[in-house]
């Protein structure tokens, strides 16, 4: 299945539930500390950015990992952990481009976002959607029709403006 | 899990520490947050203490479901003996200090002690480290937070903070959090000042175990649609708290130019509306930020649009800046309260008393009881907005004589003042009333005489009062958990009733802090909001305690006269004009001017008020006077306090 989480972050207001939820659902704890989502904040300027796992097409925790304990999901597209194989060397962790690989200082072990099995629990309790899980086709499909209504907006107002200058 | 927090000591003096579990029958009797400090309080605080000395306990707490799967669990509680008052000290703010706190390993700490010299406190798993803040003293609230992540190099960590005003010990300095939220009222920052305590940084990855956890995130999940449903939480989301300033603007419920009008005319440049315009263009369309776990995110952010300050990052301007900043002094102009918002967020003082004494002396100024002899030639006429921002400064740093005088709170300031400047300061207890004018709605102005930390509206103001609910709907909210056959009404002019109105709301806000819960998400402003029948469930699946809606009613109950008991030892009396449960005398006095037609000409009825204070009383088992009669505290089981449990 061809879908993925997305994140809106103009929309995010900082609450940082997905992060509670997310640990709430996978260790029955709360503790941002164990969620495999986190808002980076620059609080000086409000700005609040959602980090996930992006599902990279080449992804970069899987080519890192020397005992090949990362694989993509079949069903959901995502990179799962295979524990087994795994050898706790935390390379991914340093590799991940997005901060999305994650180290439980409890269990030592590294661990991300696993969709929770195709129905993200982050997104229910997202109120103001500023994260989502949409099929590949939506979200491209969602981008154009928002670059779109940017472009029609600039044109309205340098109509109105030429229209101005005539007057 | 929750209960397994625990409270930590720490002597600022002596520099030692000491960490404690939180015994399960306090949990019990007082469940966490403003009701477990105000216990703490009262055991702690020798008789007469003078607030800003070593003596006087500074206690912070989140409460018992704070992070966890329960809405909008971010406050975090301050209590200590007011500096401004003399009474009991309290304030709340939300943001993310709390939860970082619970995941610190604690749910309350208790500061005593002076440090030699500036200090502040480093809380991080479980650990406790006092350190040098030489190098933060003079800083803003903002920039000490941010200057704290550098120094221990670590961006998730939360700052509960003083801000210069603290350190000037301005009596109604405030603590803050992020960039606007403030634990505000009875100047917490102030004793955080005496105490040489710049700030007390916190960063905790500890587990809090959540006992049914996916029977608390479903419970949650309903807590959610209630909240959000609420048309008032809506509204909130999108224009933050300044709509409700609009909306009782309106009618009538704003005093401007101190208490002489009830609305502020000419306003369309403070709008919310306006604002929100404001926030649109200088940050964009999604300008709305939330505290920890909260779908109302209430907090507009902005940059100010012009003036010396222009291009500022800040938060709010809250309902209170618009009053403090706006009606009160009539002041018109956006960029003067936004600035006025931004000085006090980075000064981190109380926005409403600093707006409400700059009015008063406003008042004052207009009629000659001070001159530019007392102002050091300043023009401190209504309207006046380089005014306005001047005495911020001034207050915040104690410069001139009047700068100097009014960072002393009111009270003191009339003593200063003198002749009959007393008469003109809208305060109960010592502390200023916020910019609403409640001579319209009798509800309101008990709320206020009888609110246990002075003047204020969020100890226990029936908001819904203002709504004209049917007497059916009123009785369905006000009947449970505790039932009341006696009289309602829709009418807010009224006085039947009232009172009954007042107490309930009373617990139920008491119940919302020690929870540790924003009162947003309970029947504050929203009639259809969780109360009493809905909190078992969260306590229950979050911490496996297990309360009935009648337990944490009589929790709240046993809170408030706890409470009481400390105010009634530091010396409340019930007609004291500064330390009673009573109202400025032009509120009995003053009818109202301006407003809707059913507001213009009213003001409170003396013997009416009275007879709504002996009311209340009688729901709380006190005494005429005011104190809770023996077979009140017995029920209570408060009749051997101070017991030192803790």
């Amino acid at each position: 299945m061809d879908k993925f989480l997305t994140v809106n972050y103009e929309k995010c207001t900082g609450c940082r539930l997905c992060e509670l939820v997310c640990s709430v659902v996978h260790e029955g704890v709360s503790n941002p500390a164990k969620s495999s989502i986190q808002i980076v904040k620059w609080e000086d300027e409000g700005r609040y950015i959602p980090m996930i796992c992006q599902s990279c097409e080449d992804a970069p925790c899987q080519k890192v990992c020397p005992v090949g304990a990362i694989t993509r999901d079949k069903t959901f597209g995502f990179m799962s952990v295979n524990y087994d194989a795994c050898i706790g060397c935390r390379m991914c962790v340093e590799v991940c481009p997005f901060g999305a690989m994650n180290y439980n200082r409890t269990t030592h072990k590294v661990f991300k976002c696993d969709l929770c099995g195709g129905d993200p629990q982050c997104v229910k309790f997202c109120e103001v959607k500023a994260i989502e899980f949409v099929p590949a086709e939506v979200i491209s499909s969602q981008q154009k029709r928002e670059g779109a209504a940017r472009q029609y907006a600039a044109a309205q107002k340098q109509a109105s403006s030429i229209a101005e200058a005539a007057a | 899990m929750a209960l397994d927090r625990k409270i930590a000591y720490i002597n600022l003096s002596t520099g030692q520490t000491e960490i404690k579990p939180i015994p399960l029958e306090l949990r019990k009797k007082f469940i966490g947050g403003r009701g477990l400090d105000a216990y703490l309080l009262y055991n702690h605080t020798p008789q007469g203490c003078d607030p800003l000395s070593p003596e006087n306990p500074l206690i912070i707490s989140g409460g018992l479901l704070t992070a966890t799967c329960a809405s909008a669990t971010a406050r975090a509680h301050f209590m200590a003996k007011s500096p401004l008052t003399g009474l009991l000290g309290s304030a709340n703010m939300g943001g993310f200090f709390a939860p970082e706190l619970a995941w610190a390993g604690f749910h309350h700490l208790v500061i005593t002690g002076k440090a030699e010299k500036p200090v502040y406190l480093w809380i991080h798993n479980g650990e406790i480290e006092i350190r040098d803040a030489a190098g933060l003293w003079g800083k803003t609230s903002a920039d000490t937070q941010w200057a704290i992540r550098e120094e221990l190099g670590d961006e998730e960590i939360k700052s509960a903070v003083i801000g210069p005003a603290g350190e000037n010990l301005v009596r109604y300095a405030c603590v803050m959090t992020g960039i606007k939220n403030a634990a505000g009222r009875t100047g917490m920052g102030c004793v955080m000042g005496s105490k040489n305590l710049k700030a007390v940084a916190v960063r905790g990855t500890m587990d809090i175990k959540i006992s049914y956890p996916l029977e608390a995130l479903e419970f949650n999940k309903k807590f959610i649609e209630q909240i959000t449903s609420a048309k008032v939480n809506k509204t909130q989301g999108a224009l933050g708290t300044p709509f409700i300033w609009g909306a009782t603007n309106c009618w009538g419920g704003i005093r401007t130019r101190n208490f002489q009008y009830n609305q502020m005319e000419n306003a369309d440049d403070i709008e919310p509306e306006a604002i929100d315009e404001i926030a649109n263009k200088t940050i964009g369309p999604h300008h709305m930020a939330g505290c920890f776990g909260c779908q109302v995110h209430c907090r507009t952010q902005y940059r100010i649009p012009s003036g010396p300050y222009a291009g500022k990052y800040d938060e709010g301007p809250e309902y209170t800046s618009l009053g403090a900043f706006g009606a009160e002094p009539d002041c018109k102009s956006a960029e003067t309260l936004l600035t006025a918002n931004y000085l006090v967020n980075q000064y981190g003082v109380d926005n409403l008393e600093i707006g409400s004494i700059i009015s008063w002396a406003m008042e004052l100024y207009e009629l000659g009881i001070i001159g530019s002899k007392e102002t050091d030639g300043l023009d401190l006429s209504f309207g006046n907005e380089k005014a306005l921002l001047e005495m911020i400064h001034r207050i915040c740093t104690r410069k001139g004589w009047l700068g100097n005088v009014l960072a002393d709170g009111g009270v003191p300031a009339a003593a200063s003042i003198g002749k009959n400047s007393f008469d003109y300061l809208i305060q109960v207890k010592g502390m200023n009333n916020l910019h609403s004018d409640e001579r319209a709605t009798p509800a309101l102005a008990l709320g206020i005489a009888t609110a246990s930390r002075g003047s204020d509206h969020l100890r226990s103001r029936p908001a819904i009062d203002l709504y004209h609910l049917p007497v059916d709907v009123l009785r369905k909210i006000y009947s449970s958990p505790i039932a009341y056959s006696g009289p309602l009404s829709s009418e807010q002019t009224e006085y039947v009733g009232k009172a009954w109105e007042v107490f309930w709301q009373e617990n139920c806000y008491m119940a919302v802090d020690c929870l540790g819960i924003c009162k947003y998400h309970t029947v504050f402003l929203g009639a259809t909001l969780p109360n009493f029948e809905d909190w078992p469930k969260a306590i229950y699946y979050n911490t496996g305690l297990e309360f009935t809606p009648e337990d944490i009613w009589a929790v709240a109950d046993r809170c408030n006269n706890i409470e009481r008991l400390f105010n009634l030892r530091e010396g409340l009396t019930r007609n004291d004009l500064s330390k009673g449960d009573t109202l400025n005398h032009r509120y009995f006095d003053e009818p109202l001017r301006r407003g809707a037609p059913d507001v213009i000409g009213l003001s409170i009825d003396r013997d009416k008020f009275n007879g709504m204070v002996d009311e209340f009383y009688g729901h709380h088992g006190w005494d005429q006077n005011g104190l809770p009669t023996a077979e009140t505290l017995k029920r209570l089981g408060l009749d051997q306090e101070p017991t030192h449990l803790l």
